[in-house]
């Protein structure tokens, strides 16, 4: 069985000017200890279906479809009933750090909370606990930072921090939603290492969320891919990065500016604009910017999987 | 000889900082931009890149001077910027503009896309009649690639690529010589970017710009630069032509930033090694003593704590501020 098995889940947000369909009909899951990526461009619905599932959705919004975790269903679930797995056995890294720590608290008193709530740790015992999580993300000098305040971190030392409360209640499932965007380039690569060496540790289920195919090329196993609200490709790694079926998945890779690609090579652009989630086109909704649209993208795709588990939502298939 | 038009000597900017109460209020000095200096020519890209606190943004400022710097000179074609007077240095200001990092923010909401394209021509030009006004409006928006008939739209009707598009054609619109880009694309998305890069690109042929870009990122540069500086902590860390800094760099930091960038390829990620740098950038409050990266730096000696480095020719002709230029070797793909 799989830990998390997502099946048609539907988000949207009522707003002044109409309903917004942000994730339409998505289905996915993951194993214990693998890595899965969502990866599209703003809009495209990634963060949103794991807010969904987590019962984190802004007021506006509404979901219909299944989120079964362990065989029960996060959906159905009270928030009472959430909050027993929330933090503990499924963990979230938000994507700003700034925003996701309390200004008000010491580190020790935000990071030890899950501790004491769900493990019934002693106060000494979860500060101890949380001061060897922050060694293991490699903060100087832990035991001395965890009496500081957020403000008094930089910025990559505080997404660490996100990191080791993300890993502090052994997650068998971690979201991490952007978790280096916000982070110096030099800094990105040791928090990203540090995620794939803690899963090894630990044989955490890491869902990773990332407009970048960079980032995700290094640690992930298998990619989902998302456009205007659906999945149009997901396979493994190596079927996303080698051989990407959807005229979408090709484009975002071609458009990624490359350090080992000739010097004076125009980078290429998916032309267009991704499309407005009030007013979704009929039929595939990459349609517009494809440059190998023909008559029955006017049609809705359906996903079409061949046997190495590799889906995809075009026509082309093969051959585009 | 080049078609020189921008000489930048010694710049530095230094911003005072009080803090503490009353009685034990202390001042520090932040050194954000510390004897920077390079030529721009005519036609030229130079690609400025660096990490957050580096001093990019200050340095774009006062190229601008828009910031008076506390040391050095920018000169603009042969003229000291600082030492113009107000009205000189406005008319100056025409043949340099700027193009910010979050396009929406930097548009005003009020105002159509006519209004914001037209403001700088209705600053120098009072006297333009609408017609004309318009018409060079349509002119610039259809060279940045947005339809003329959107001309009476807001900003919200856009797009962030489409938002970038309004403010580069606001920079373009009284053909400048000089256009400095401050992370023009890093609030974008990816197949956007591309798109945008593209574009300044393809107006800078054109046009015959100068264009300085600045980064945090050395990938984005790489296609659209013919140097690259590279900054740390307001200091300049390496001055290069593209093909050897991407092939060859000089400085570890630069090698350290090469390999941050991420591979959009499984097999060549997977077998990335790591930056080898250690820690996150100090603050700039309290800069290390001697070379200001020496406290990430794993080719660290005793001498890159006492004296700083000064950024020097080296025979190949690019520029470095490095004691061990000389005896490091950074070729990429060589290990190590």
């Amino acid at each position: 069985m799989a830990l998390l098995e997502v099946k048609d889940l539907d988000v949207g947000f009522d707003t002044p000017e109409g309903e917004v369909h942000a994730v339409n009909q998505l289905n996915f899951s993951i194993e214990a200890g693998d890595t899965l990526a969502l990866v599209g461009e703003s809009g495209s619905g990634k963060t949103q279906s794991v807010m969904a599932i987590l019962g984190l959705l802004a007021e506006n919004g509404h979901m219909s479809g299944q989120a079964l975790f362990k065989g029960k269903d996060l959906l159905q679930m009270s928030s009472s009933e959430l909050n027993r797995h929330r933090g503990s056995e499924i963990a979230m890294i938000f994507q700003d750090p700034v925003t996701s720590l309390n200004p008000y608290l010491r580190l020790d008193k935000q990071m030890t909370e899950v501790l004491v709530q769900h493990r019934g740790l002693s106060k000494a015992d979860a500060r101890a606990k949380a001061v060897e999580m922050l060694r293991a993300v490699h903060i100087p000098d832990p035991a001395r930072i965890i009496r500081q305040y957020p403000h008094e971190l930089s910025g990559g030392m505080r997404q660490k921090v996100m990191v080791a409360m993300g890993l502090l209640g052994e997650p068998e499932l971690l979201i991490a939603d952007e978790p280096t965007a916000a982070l110096d380039v030099t800094v990105q690569v040791e928090v990203t290492h540090l995620m794939s060496a803690l899963r090894e540790t630990t044989n955490a289920a890491i869902i990773l969320i990332s407009h970048d195919l960079g980032i995700v090329a290094g640690i992930c196993d298998r990619v989902l891919v998302m456009y205007a609200g659906e999945a149009v490709e997901c396979g493994s790694v190596d079927q996303i990065y080698y051989d990407p079926k959807h005229p979408y998945t090709q484009g975002l890779l071609n458009s990624v500016p490359r350090l080992d690609q000739p010097d004076d090579m125009e980078l290429e652009a998916i032309p267009g604009n991704p499309p407005n989630l009030l007013n979704l086109p009929v039929g595939c909704k990459f349609r517009d910017r494809c440059p190998k649209a023909f008559d029955a993208c006017t049609e809705k795709p359906p996903m079409q999987l061949d046997e190495d588990r590799h889906a995809y939502r075009c026509f082309l298939g093969d051959t585009a | 000889m080049n078609d020189r038009v921008m000489r930048v000597q010694d710049l530095s900017v230094h911003f005072k900082l009080r803090e503490g109460g009353l009685l034990s209020a202390k001042t520090h000095t932040i050194k954000a931009v510390d004897g920077v200096s390079f030529d721009l020519d005519a036609g030229e890209t130079l690609g400025i890149v660096g990490e957050s606190g580096c001093g990019k943004s200050t340095l774009a400022r006062a190229l601008l001077a828009l910031i008076k710097p506390n040391r050095g000179r920018v000169v603009w074609l042969g003229e000291d910027l600082n030492k113009l007077d107000e009205e000189d240095l406005r008319k100056k200001r025409q043949d340099m503009q700027i193009v910010f990092q979050d396009p929406l923010a930097a548009l005003n909401p009020r105002m159509t896309v006519r209004d914001i394209i037209a403001e700088p021509l209705w600053t120098f030009y009072p006297k333009m009649a609408r017609v004309q006004v318009d018409e060079r409006v349509r002119g610039v928006m259809k060279m940045v690639g947005l339809l003329p008939n959107q001309i009476n739209r807001y900003p919200h009707e856009f797009s962030a690529g489409q938002c970038q598009r309004i403010g580069i054609a606001r920079a373009l619109v009284l053909n400048p010589k000089l256009v400095i880009c401050d992370e023009p694309v890093s609030a974008l998305d990816v197949s956007i970017q591309a798109q945008i890069v593209n574009l300044l690109k393809d107006l800078q042929g054109k046009l015959n710009l100068s264009l300085v870009f600045i980064a945090h990122d050395l990938s984005v540069v790489k296609h659209i630069s013919d140097r690259v500086m590279v900054m740390y902590l307001g200091r300049a860390m390496e001055l290069s032509s593209r093909d050897r800094l991407y092939r060859q760099p000089l400085h570890p930091y630069t090698s350290a930033l090469i390999k941050a960038v991420p591979v959009p390829d499984p097999k060549l990620a997977r077998a990335a090694s790591d930056t080898g740098l250690t820690g996150d950038m100090p603050s700039p409050l309290n800069p290390p003593a001697g070379c200001v990266f020496h406290s990430r730096c794993p080719y660290l000696i005793e001498r890159c704590q006492v004296e700083v480095p000064a950024l020097r020719r080296m025979e190949c002709g690019d520029w470095v501020a490095c004691h061990r230029a000389e005896e490091l070797d950074f070729t990429i793909g060589k290990s190590g």
